[in-house]
């Protein structure tokens, strides 16, 4: 059980330092998730620490490939007038 | 977004009309003695230090806890100038090294900060690993700090354990209702927080962290981004309200909402201000406020003057390769600084006795010619040095007849410096002039023909007669032709057209 970071991550660090395994791995083109480290924070936090800060959506996802921070979920509401 | 590490203020300025007092050197003789001692060497706090001092941004802090509408987490363009822009990310090792080398190399370098690209204080291993070790190594650099707020009040104590005496708050907004529009989300408490709520939680944390530096004695700026529409108005109140909680500076900057950079704000046609709204409400600011106008939005890892970046000379590869006698490096700074003190000292002693002078003739004479506006394109501020169409931004002055008084800065727009590629030079020109309107002669180095005619078109004379003049000293003698040739006795042509 494990999540995974892939293409349209921007590298912004976020992530790295929350982690509680230790499991995010500095690399090109993007940063990347340990398989063997990552428990999706089921140990350590009600929701998954990556997920919970990363500013891009859809670049992290459960292992059905299924973002867990789909589109439009962090985009501001749109503005009236 | 990284809080921009341009910089901040404190009691009410008596005996200057509002508008016309910016962070100058008058402003900076009226903060009170201590305030004054502390600031009078850093370059984002006083204008006249940063013609004379140097600072540095370690990017030590890549990591962002909040989400801000006008940025964009993705940019790291090394052709830009902006807050929130770097090239290469630091450990506090390496940002060590970098600080101790750049610092033997220029011996203006007075302040080290910390500003981004994300938060200080989202890195706090990172940032305070590298104060740990620069207050050891190099005791005598200034330590500073930008931060979005949201994490300040459990930091506090650490940052006043390394002796940091100046931070920077990014403060947009008292309001909730306002924050929402600025702030999607922050990242609170192991979660993603947003909406109404989000703001509520960053504001409380920004007063309190605002409230808590002030009570250990720690210089506190609050830096404001002008969103037109959103917060413009509001950002009266803010200005008063961290007076009150005895902010000593407070930097209102313009929204930067280029839709090439990608921000919400830029992909959704949210415009910045005009340069004459920014400096309405710098104005309307100031009545409340010391202002600083000479603030030049800089990247998160700027190195050297204000207003130049000398980053490329000191890459990791590079600093790899310098031997540096850290000892000899700090004994040249102090005796540097010393004479660089005395020399402004003795210039503060010689214009307060001029002043003296001016008001007693003043009575005994008629009016000696309008104020005058001019645009400098210059490198440093100091000298007129610079190529109109190489210019990044302009210095702004009011010029009368006993003072050359600097109202603020404007950045060219010449984002890229690629965009004659982009067949966009026609345009970028225009954007330039448009926000020079107000002003009535360019004092650069030189300047192609093509904008020449374009500038006098506008109403703005070209004078490249002064190149490699001291500002100050070329633009009182613009002025004096300029009496002399009884172009002062007419409304500016700009306001003739109005």
């Amino acid at each position: 059980m494990a999540l995974e970071i892939i293409a349209g991550c921007v590298n912004c660090w976020a992530c790295v330092t929350l982690c509680p395994h230790q499991a995010i791995i500095e690399a090109q083109p993007h940063f990347l998730i340990d398989p063997l480290r990552c428990t999706e924070c089921v140990d350590a936090h009600a929701t998954p620490q990556c997920a919970a800060i990363c500013p891009v959506e859809g670049v992290i996802v459960n292992e059905l490939g299924d973002p867990l921070n789909p589109p439009g979920s962090l985009s501001p509401p749109a503005r009236f007038g | 977004m990284p809080t921009p590490s341009t910089s901040n203020p404190t009691a009410p300025i008596s005996g200057c009309a509002s508008g016309r007092c910016g962070s100058s050197t008058q402003q900076i003789d009226e903060l009170d003695a201590s305030t004054a001692q502390r600031v009078q060497d850093h370059p984002c706090y006083s204008e006249e230090a940063h013609k004379y001092f140097a600072r540095m941004h370690v990017a030590v802090a890549p990591a962002c806890n909040i989400q801000c509408n006008y940025c964009n987490r993705k940019y790291d363009c090394s052709n830009e100038s902006r807050p929130g822009v770097v090239s290469e990310v630091l450990t506090a090792a390496q940002a060590v090294k970098k600080t101790l080398a750049v610092a033997a190399a220029i011996p203006q370098m007075s302040v080290l900060g910390i500003a981004g690209p994300g938060d200080a204080l989202a890195n706090p291993e990172r940032t305070f690993a590298t104060f740990a070790e620069l207050s050891e190594r190099a005791p005598d650099l200034k330590l500073c700090l930008s931060t979005n707020g949201l994490m300040l009040p459990r930091y506090v104590d650490q940052i006043a354990a390394y002796h940091v005496d100046h931070v920077t708050i990014t403060i947009n907004c008292i309001d909730p209702e306002i924050g929402a529009q600025i702030y999607p989300w922050i990242f609170w408490n192991h979660r993603r927080v947003t909406g109404r709520e989000a703001s509520e939680i960053l504001i409380s944390q920004q007063q309190k962290g605002l409230e808590m530096l002030v009570e250990r004695g720690i210089l506190v700026k609050v830096n404001s981004v002008m969103i037109p529409g959103i917060n413009d108005q509001h950002l009266k109140e803010v200005s008063r309200v961290v007076r009150a909680k005895g902010a000593f500076l407070h930097n209102v900057m313009p929204l930067i909402s280029d839709p090439a950079h990608g921000t919400h704000f830029g992909l959704t046609g949210q415009r910045g201000p005009t340069p004459q709204e920014l400096k309405a409400l710098q104005d309307d600011c100031a009545g409340d406020m010391n202002m600083m106008r000479h603030c030049q939005q800089c990247r998160a890892d700027a190195v050297g003057m204000l207003g130049e970046d000398r980053g490329a000379e000191f890459t990791l590869e590079k600093i790899e390769a310098m031997q540096i006698d850290e000892h000899a490096a700090m004994g040249r700074r102090i005796a540097l600084r010393a004479a660089i003190n005395a020399e402004l000292a003795e210039k503060r002693a010689a214009r307060h006795a001029a002043s003296a002078q001016v008001i007693a003739l003043h009575r005994a004479t008629v009016s000696p010619g309008r104020p005058v506006r001019m645009a400098v394109a210059s490198s440093t501020g100091a000298i007129i040095d610079t190529h109109f169409g190489h210019a990044k931004s302009f210095r702004i002055l009011e010029v009368t007849a006993d003072s050359v008084h600097t109202l603020g800065t404007r950045a060219a727009a010449q984002y890229c410096g690629g965009e004659a590629d982009c067949g966009e030079a026609d345009n970028t020109l225009a954007r330039t002039l448009a926000s020079l309107a107000d002003c009535e002669v360019m004092l650069c180095s030189r300047i192609g023909i093509e904008p020449w005619g374009k500038l006098e078109a506008a109403g703005i004379r070209p004078d490249g007669s002064h190149a490699m003049e001291d500002v100050a000293s070329a633009a009182r003698a613009v002025w004096q032709a300029m009496l002399e040739s009884g172009q002062l006795a007419n409304a500016p042509a700009h306001q003739r057209r109005a």
